[in-house]
C-alpha cells in the first residue's frame, strides 16, 4: 500500500509539471492546447536523441529542450494562435477554432514525428538502480525525475508569485480586459505563457522518457491526463494542479497494480467524473457566479 | 409543403435512388468505396445534427460505433438479424444520454475532452471483461454481403437525412439554433437547454451505433482495437467540417472528396494519413471556415443570385 | 389593490462571504410597474438575476401567482411567466430580426409556433417600432433597434412579469425619449413590469411604486416622488463611498 502511494506521488510529480504546462497555456493565453501532449512526446524524443546518439544525460539534454521548446510555442502562439484570438467574436468561438488548429497541429506533429522516427516505441536505460525508502525499492530514474520535475515546478511558482513578469502573467490570467487597460501587452504576455508552457511540458516529456516507454502516438493519452488534472485542480490554480496531480499519479498507480494495468484511463475517468458531477469549478476553486 | 421542399425532395430521393442502383453495375473496388462513403456520410451527417447548430465537438463516434459492431458480434449467432441494429440504437442512445447528463450541463471544453478519450476508455473496459472472461476477439462469419451493407447504409442515409429535415423545421431544432448563437439567451426564453441538447446527443449516438452494428459484418474479425479506432472520431468531424455543418447536404460534400484523398493517401503513403487529417483541420479552421458550405453561401452572396 | 403577481420574501443571496443581497421583502401587482433602483452595486441586478432564474437565492421565497420559484431553473421560470432583458443587450447573431422574436414565442410562457408565431412576431416588431426590418440581419441594427428586438423577444411569450434590466441605458437623449414612451405604452396596455434603472427621469414619469436598495438591502419603499425625497435614499445615492 505504501509503495503504491510512493511510487504514485512520484508519478504524479511529473504529471504536475506537464499539466503546469497546459494550465499556462489555458489560464493564461487562452489556448485549450490539444497539442500539449505531442510536446511532451517531443521532448522525449530528443532526450532520447541525445542519450543514443552522445551518450548525454537526459538531463542535461533540459537546457537545450527546454529554451528549444520555448521558441518553438511562441512562434506557435504567434503565427498560428494569435490570428484566431483576434478574430474570434466569442469566448465559444476561439476556443471551437482553437480545438480544431491544436488538433490539426497535434495529428500534423503525429504525422512528422513518426515520418522522422519511426512508429515503433522508444526507450532506454538511464540510472536504473533502485534506492531503497521505508523498505521498498524504487527505480532511480523515478526519484530523479520526481526531484527534478518538483524543482522546475517550484521554480516556475516563485516566478509567477514574486516577479514582475509573473505578475502581468497572472493578471492576463484574471482579466485580459483589465490587464490591457493598466498598460499590459496581452499577445506579448500570451505568447510568453504559451511558450514558457511548451517548455515545461516538453521538460516533464524528457524526464518522463527515463522511465516510460513511448511511441510517437502516445500524446493524446498525456494531452488528456493532463487535461483532466488542470480540470480537477482549476483553470489557472497552481496549487490545485499539483494536488490534483498527485491524486491522479496515486489512482492510476493503484488501478495499474491492484486491478489491471490497462485500465489506467478508466481510474482517470472514474476521477474526472467525480469532478464533473460534484466540483465542476475544481478542487479548490470558488462556485462562479 | 413548401415548392422548394417539394423540389428538394425530389432530388433526395432521385440522387439515393441512384446511388442504390450502383451495385447492379459494380460489386467490386468501386462498390467497396462506396460503402465507404455511404459509411461516413450516415455518420458525418448525424454528427453534424447534433455538433452543428450548438458548436459541441463531439469526439465520441467510434465509442458509438465500436458498440454496435459489438452488439452485431455478440448477438449474430443467437439474435435475429434485424434485431441488431435496434438493439444497438438503443445501446448508443442510452450511452449517449449517460455522457450527455454528465457533460452537457457544463460548457463545450468539458464535453470535448470527455468525449476525446471516450471511446479508448470503453475499449480499455471491454479488453478488461474481455481478458477476465478468457475471451479473445470474434469472428463474425454471415452470409451478408458488401452489396447488402451498402444498401443497408443507403436507407440509414435516407433516414438521417429525412430526421435531419424535419428536425430542423421543428421547435427542436430551432431550439438548438438559439443554443448554438447564445445559452443563456435560450434559458431565459424557456428553453430546456440541457434536455434539447442530451436528445439529439442521442439521437446521433444512436445512428452511429446502428452503423457500427451494420458495418460489423464487412471487417469479419472484430476485435476492441480496431473496432474502437479512435481515427474513426476525427476522421467523421474532419468530414463533417470540411463540407459544413450550415445545410443539411454540407457533410456529403465533404465525404466524397475527403476519402477520396484518404483512399489515395493510404495506398501510397500510408505513414502519412495523420499529417493528412492534420492539415486538414488546420486547412477548415485558417481557409476554409463554414465548409464547402460557407464557401458557397460567401460565393453566392457575392455574386448576388439572391437565391436562399 | 390589484392581486399580487409577484413575491419577494426575506430573499438573500451570499457569494463567498459576501452578502449580495439581504432578506429583501417586496410585492409586485398587477398592472403595475415597479422601479427598482439603488446606486451601483447595491443588488439590484442579484435580484433580477433572482427573479429570472439566473441564480439561485441562498435563503427566501419568491412567489409568481402564490408558486415559490425560488431556485428553479431559469427555462421553468421563463414558462411559468417571466421574461427578461439583460443589462448588456443579448441577440442571437446568426438568426434575423424576426426569428430573435420568435426564439421568445416558441418556448415562453405562451408557446407560438409556425404561421401564428410569426405573425404574432411581425406584430410585435411594429409595436415596438421595427416594422420595417423584419428580415434584416442583427449586426445591422443600431443600438436602440437591438434593445427593441430584445424587448420584443421578452414581450413574445406573454409574459406574467416582464423585468427590464437598464433597458434605457447607454441611449442618447433623443432616442431615451422615445425609449421612455416605449415603455410608457407598455405600461398603458397593463402590463406587469420591473424596472431597474439609473435614468431619473424614466423612474419619475414611469414607475408607480419604486423600491430602493442600497448595500444589498431595501431602504425604501413608495411611491417615486416619495422616495427621491427620502433623506435616507439621498444619502445613499450621494454619499460617495458606496458607489463603486
Amino acid at each position: 500500500m505504501f509503495f503504491i502511494l510512493i511510487t504514485g506521488l512520484l508519478l504524479g510529480g511529473t504529471y504536475a509539471l506537464i499539466a503546469m504546462g497546459l494550465n499556462l497555456q489555458y489560464g493564461v493565453a487562452r489556448i485549450m492546447n490539444l497539442a500539449n501532449g505531442e510536446m511532451l512526446v517531443a521532448g522525449a524524443f530528443a532526450a532520447f536523441w541525445v542519450f543514443t546518439a552522445g551518450q548525454v544525460s537526459p538531463i542535461a539534454a533540459l537546457l537545450v529542450v527546454a529554451p528549444l521548446a520555448f521558441v518553438v510555442n511562441w512562434l506557435i502562439y504567434r503565427i498560428m494562435l494569435q490570428p484566431l484570438v483576434k478574430r474570434a467574436k466569442s469566448r465559444g468561438a476561439l476556443e471551437v477554432d482553437s480545438i480544431l488548429a491544436t488538433f490539426g497541429l497535434s495529428f500534423a506533429l503525429v504525422g512528422i514525428m513518426t515520418w522522422a522516427f519511426g512508429g515503433g516505441f522508444f526507450n532506454y536505460s538511464y540510472l536504473t538502480g533502485r534506492v531503497d525508502i521505508f523498505g521498498s525499492s524504487y527505480a532511480q530514474n523515478r526519484i530523479v525525475a520526481f526531484s527534478i520535475a518538483s524543482l522546475l515546478a517550484a521554480s516556475l511558482w516563485i516566478w509567477l508569485s514574486y516577479t514582475r513578469a509573473g505578475l502581468r502573467m497572472r493578471a492576463v490570467a484574471v482579466s485580459p480586459d483589465s490587464a490591457r487597460l493598466v498598460g499590459i501587452d496581452v499577445h506579448a504576455v500570451s505568447a510568453l505563457a504559451f511558450g514558457l508552457g511548451g517548455a515545461v511540458t516538453a521538460s516533464g516529456g524528457a524526464l518522463i522518457s527515463m522511465f516510460f516507454t513511448l511511441d510517437a502516438s502516445v500524446g493524446v493519452m498525456f494531452t488528456m491526463k493532463a487535461l483532466i488534472i488542470v480540470i480537477m485542480g482549476g483553470v489557472g490554480d497552481i496549487r490545485g494542479t499539483i494536488v490534483a496531480a498527485m491524486i491522479l499519479g496515486v489512482a492510476e498507480t493503484f488501478v495499474a497494480r491492484v486491478i489491471d494495468p490497462g485500465l489506467t484511463l478508466a481510474a482517470a475517468y472514474l476521477l474526472f467524473l467525480g469532478i464533473l458531477l460534484f466540483r465542476p469549478q475544481g478542487l479548490f476553486g470558488k462556485k462562479p457566479t | 409543403m413548401s415548392k422548394r421542399d417539394l423540389r428538394n425532395l425530389t432530388l433526395a430521393s432521385a440522387a439515393l435512388g441512384l446511388a442504390a442502383l450502383l451495385p447492379l453495375y459494380d460489386t467490386g473496388y468501386l462498390l467497396s468505396i462506396a460503402t465507404t462513403m455511404a459509411m461516413f456520410t450516415v455518420l458525418a451527417t448525424s454528427w453534424a445534427l447534433f455538433s452543428g447548430p450548438t458548436h459541441y465537438i463531439s469526439l465520441a463516434t467510434a465509442a458509438f460505433f465500436g458498440l454496435g459492431t459489438f452488439v452485431t458480434g455478440l448477438g449474430f449467432q443467437t439474435l435475429p438479424m434485424w434485431m441488431l441494429p435496434l438493439i444497438a440504437a438503443g445501446l448508443g442512445a442510452v450511452l449517449a444520454a449517460l455522457v450527455g447528463l454528465v457533460t452537457l450541463r457544463l460548457s463545450g471544453v468539458y464535453f470535448v475532452i470527455f468525449t476525446l478519450g471516450l471511446a479508448e476508455l470503453v475499449r480499455q473496459l471491454v479488453t478488461w471483461v474481455q481478458n477476465r472472461t478468457g475471451q479473445r476477439g470474434m469472428y463474425v462469419l454471415t452470409s451478408i454481403t458488401e452489396r447488402d451493407i451498402y444498401w443497408q447504409l443507403i436507407a440509414m442515409a435516407a433516414l438521417v437525412f429525412l430526421v435531419g429535415w424535419l428536425i430542423a423545421r421543428s421547435r427542436m431544432g430551432f431550439a438548438l439554433r438559439i443554443i448554438g448563437n447564445d445559452e443563456t439567451v435560450a434559458k431565459h426564453s424557456g428553453i430546456d437547454t440541457a434536455m434539447a441538447k442530451i436528445l439529439l446527443f442521442m439521437i446521433s449516438g444512436a445512428v452511429a451505433a446502428v452503423v457500427g452494428a451494420m458495418m460489423a459484418p464487412r471487417y469479419i474479425y472484430i476485435e476492441p482495437s480496431t473496432a474502437f479506432a479512435p481515427i474513426l472520431s476525427f476522421q467523421v468531424v474532419i468530414m463533417a467540417l470540411l463540407g459544413g455543418t450550415g445545410r443539411l447536404w454540407g457533410p456529403l460534400a465533404g465525404v466524397i472528396p475527403f476519402t477520396l484523398l484518404w483512399e489515395f493517401i493510404s495506398r501510397n503513403a500510408p505513414n502519412q494519413t495523420l499529417l493528412l487529417l492534420g492539415l486538414a483541420f488546420l486547412l477548415i479552421v485558417y481557409v476554409l471556415p463554414g465548409g464547402f458550405v460557407g464557401l458557397y453561401e460567401r460565393l453566392q452572396h457575392r455574386f448576388g443570385s439572391g437565391g436562399r | 389593490m390589484a392581486r399580487v403577481v409577484l413575491e419577494v420574501r426575506d430573499v438573500t443571496k451570499r457569494f463567498g462571504g459576501l452578502v449580495a443581497v439581504r432578506e429583501m421583502v417586496f410585492d409586485v401587482h398587477h398592472n403595475e410597474v415597479l422601479g427598482l433602483i439603488g446606486p451601483n452595486g447595491s443588488g439590484k441586478s442579484t435580484m433580477i438575476n433572482m427573479i429570472s432564474g439566473a441564480f439561485a437565492p441562498t435563503a427566501g421565497a419568491i412567489r409568481l401567482n402564490g408558486q415559490d420559484i425560488a431556485g428553479t431553473s431559469a427555462h421553468r421560470i421563463a414558462r411559468q411567466g417571466v421574461a427578461r432583458t439583460f443589462q448588456l443587450v443579448r441577440l442571437l447573431p446568426e438568426l434575423s430580426v424576426i426569428e430573435n422574436v420568435i426564439a421568445g414565442a416558441a418556448f415562453g410562457h405562451r408557446k407560438r409556433w409556425g404561421r401564428e408565431a410569426e405573425s404574432f412576431a411581425r406584430q410585435l416588431l411594429e409595436r415596438v417600432g421595427l416594422g420595417g426590418q423584419i428580415t434584416s440581419a442583427v449586426s445591422s441594427l443600431t443600438y436602440i433597434n437591438t434593445k427593441r428586438v430584445e424587448l420584443a423577444r421578452a414581450l413574445a411569450g406573454e409574459p406574467e412579469v416582464l423585468l427590464l434590466d437598464e433597458w434605457l441605458a447607454g441611449l442618447n437623449p433623443t432616442e431615451l425619449q422615445t425609449g421612455i414612451e416605449l415603455i410608457r405604452s407598455l405600461r398603458d396596455e397593463g402590463r406587469t413590469i420591473i424596472l431597474v434603472e439609473h435614468v431619473m427621469d424614466a423612474i419619475r414619469s414611469l414607475c408607480d411604486r419604486c423600491v430602493v436598495m442600497s448595500s444589498g438591502a431595501k431602504i425604501a419603499e413608495g411611491t417615486p416622488s416619495d422616495v427621491l425625497t427620502d433623506p435616507e435614499v439621498i444619502r445613499a445615492y450621494l454619499g460617495a463611498d458606496e458607489d463603486a
